[in-house]
């Protein structure tokens, strides 16, 4: 007990709904006055190694801090040293990448509410959420070959075609998650204690989401219809037509909601995809023809790209750029400096749950205790991208 | 381009207007001086920050601070992106804090002040975000801040 | 001893005599390797797969491996990747709350030794300040690795192949 009469409550980094940072609460009762997020434990300072690594090395590095939703992470870098090197992909690939982050989103936001459900207590929620975001890592797994950490974009293009049995395995994915939508709805969206713990609680007004630059599902949660897909169409968002998820309650329960809206509104967009994806190559036409003659066989055989011996060696000319994205979670934004060496000179990569910090902090005072876990769910924040 | 004219007025004489890659560049050319510019800015409807990052030029003695900014409330301006730049000098870097004008800048001015040393004056609390208190090596994201490389030298 | 009327004394030095036997040792055994509990502390990245590996798909419940509340009921901590300074502290104070016998899996290359963080300032190796049983490499390990190391685990236990809590001088 402090001397005013608040207590001083810590939560984690040991506890189940803490994820991995501490945080310090300020308790009157059980009202939280003062709140006061101590982060940095994941903090591995991706920012500094960046700088030490070659271009093509970065790709795997910025995925990490973003692990459940690294299409998108990828994504977001991958833009930002195409502007810088002047390349543009072919439509194949820019096809290709648009699957790959829609279905990075839908892991994404299915592993937020199963976080969110676990921590009001509903493990079916967590259970059945989990059990389908692994139906979405097996297709990404049949795109690129790994589980979680795709490194399925490279500098003009991606790194393999579609395989054959893609579309008939997508068709049956997109057909169970819209019958598993309706048990959904029943037992997790319109259940009563989902209702009474979400309902109202933590609300966002729009004034408040636009001043503290909240991102992603939590800020069109509230309001605002931004969407980085709309806005700077990149991939191949352009030719596709879809709806973005806005809600105005800007409560826990409206931030449910879209998010499962945009796996819905996901579904279609990779659904439209599929139909339009033209044939061609992958990769642009600069870096194809650098591929060893020996290797060409293989990659036209396989659909397999053999990096041409130019990836080791990437020097974009002296530039910055900034490039962004629409993540499962938020905007993702990169600035890359360049001064013309093989390195970066300067990589700031600013993740969503950073950016959702500031909400996540404001957001709490005023609140009772038991709401606080609701909260910090509802936000989807994932500590390691918020440390990076 | 319209709206760069319109930010060539709103800036005037304090600073440099240019267009670089689609996004307007905005070079303030006094720290002091970004307050006021950053004040007309918000009226013109850009409401948020995307990024503050700092970027080290200390072999040319100087640091850069770079805002990115945008709009959410005016769909016109959220497809431009603002990239308002002010250089400190690197033996003493010091430049107002903007948390008045933008809030969101909070925990990103902080994580520059931590990463690069930058004291952002106005700040209302300006300490450690990422590290542990008891770090020893200060400022790790400045260029004099080595750490250890990979390759056939190393 | 048992003279002077120390019963209690007695009793103690008997169990402990009589708990290393070996029948009462296996039993022992039998039951510490199917009631592994690791600790809720997801210190990195890697807590996105140890997540996957208690979904449906993986269940890891069947081994007995299920996260749990608080380090005084649990015996198990899983290492999920990088350990950064501030996270390592906190390991540690897990890791000497728990009651022994306590066991170690270090699931990630940045667990064994930085991995993709191997040059960061901020980072600690796993094995620098925790005894580690098992290592899992993979960056990061799929959920099948990650079942296949309790078992590792749960075969070194059954073997009797671990230490045993505080020794006595006695």
């Amino acid at each position: 007990m402090s001397e005013e009469g608040y207590m001083l409550l810590q939560i984690g980094p040991q506890h189940p709904g803490s994820g991995h940072m501490r945080m310090l609460v300020k308790l009157d009762g059980d009202v939280i006055v003062d709140f006061i997020p101590d982060v940095g434990y994941v903090h591995r300072t991706v920012e500094k190694i960046a700088e030490t690594k070659l271009y093509i090395q970065n790709i795997p590095l910025l995925e990490k801090p973003i692990l459940n939703d690294s299409g998108n992470a990828n994504l977001a870098y991958i833009i930002a040293v195409e502007k810088l090197l002047d390349v543009e992909p072919p439509p194949r690939a820019q096809y290709l990448r648009t699957i790959m982050a829609e279905l990075s989103r839908i892991a994404s936001h299915l592993y937020g509410i199963g976080i969110l459900s676990i921590l009001i207590g509903s493990s079916t929620g967590f259970m059945w959420a989990f059990g389908d975001r692994e139906i979405f890592i097996h297709l990404m797994q049949m795109m690129s070959g790994a589980r979680i950490t795709y490194s399925y974009m490279v500098p003009g293009g991606v790194r393999r075609d579609l395989p054959d049995q893609f579309r008939e395995e997508f068709r049956k994915a997109a057909r169970y998650m819209r019958r598993r939508y309706k048990d959904y709805e029943k037992i997790i969206i319109k259940n009563p204690v989902t209702r009474a713990r979400l309902e109202g609680v933590g609300v966002l007004s729009r004034e408040k989401a636009i001043e503290w630059g909240t991102v992603g599902p939590n800020l069109r949660a509230s309001g605002v219809a931004y969407d980085v897909r709309k806005v700077e169409p990149y991939a191949a968002y352009e030719d596709i037509d879809f709806e973005i998820a806005v809600r105005e309650e800007g409560d826990c329960y409206a931030r449910l909601l879209v998010r499962f809206q945009e796996i819905m509104e996901s579904l279609k967009i990779i659904e439209q995809a599929l139909e339009k994806i033209p044939n061609g190559k992958i990769l642009a036409e600069k870096y194809e023809k650098m591929i060893q003659p020996r290797a060409k066989k293989l990659v036209e055989g396989t659909g397999r790209i053999k990096f041409p011996a130019i990836y080791v060696n990437l020097k974009p000319p002296k530039g910055e750029v900034f490039s962004r994205v629409e993540s499962g979670k938020g905007e993702i934004t990169v600035y890359l400096v360049s001064n013309g060496s093989p390195k970066p000179y300067r990589l700031r990569f600013v993740t969503p749950s950073f950016r959702n910090l500031l909400t996540f902090k404001n957001l709490i005072p005023g609140h009772r205790l038991a709401d606080f876990p609701a909260i910090y769910g509802s936000l989807d924040y994932f500590p390691p991208g918020a440390d990076r | 381009m319209e709206l760069k004219e319109r930010i060539e007025t709103i800036v005037g004489s304090t600073g440099e207007v240019r267009i670089d890659r689609g996004n307007i560049v905005v070079e303030v050319k006094e720290p002091k001086k970004i307050i006021e510019i950053a004040k007309k800015l918000k009226a013109e409807g850009f409401d948020h920050v995307k990024s503050v990052s700092g970027v080290d030029y200390s072999d040319q003695g100087y640091f850069e601070i770079v805002y990115h900014v945008s709009s959410y409330s005016t769909p016109e301006l959220a497809k431009a992106i603002l990239v308002l730049k002010v250089k400190v000098p690197s033996d003493n870097p010091r430049s107002p804090s903007l948390i008045e004008i933008w809030p969101s800048v909070e925990m990103m001015e902080r994580e520059t002040y931590e990463m690069y040393g930058i004291i952002f004056e106005g700040h209302p609390e300006l300490k450690r975000l990422f590290l542990p208190e008891e770090f020893e090596g200060v400022y790790p994201l400045r260029k004099s801040f080595k750490i250890k490389e990979e390759g056939i030298m190393a | 001893m048992i003279l002077i009327g120390n019963m209690e004394e007695f009793l103690r030095r008997a169990a402990k005599w009589l708990i290393e036997k070996k029948p009462i040792r296996d039993v022992r055994d039998w039951g510490i390797h199917f009631s592994l509990w690791p600790v809720h502390l997801t210190t990195a990245c890697c807590g996105v797969e140890f997540a996957a590996v208690s979904d449906p798909k993986y269940d890891a419940e069947r081994f007995g491996v299920l996260p749990f509340v608080g380090p005084r009921q649990t015996n198990f901590i899983l290492i999920e990747g990088t350990l950064t300074r501030k996270m390592a502290r906190a390991a540690r104070l897990v890791y000497e709350q728990m009651p022994e016998p306590k066991f170690v899996i270090a699931m990630g290359a940045c667990a064994i030794d930085g991995g993709i963080f191997w040059n960061s300032y901020n980072i600690v190796r796993a094995h620098e300040i925790l005894p580690v049983e098992v290592f899992i490499p993979g960056c990061p390990p799929r959920p099948e690795a990650v079942i296949q190391a309790v078992m590792k685990l749960q075969k070194k236990i059954k073997r009797g192949d671990y230490y045993y809590g505080v020794e006595r001088e006695d």
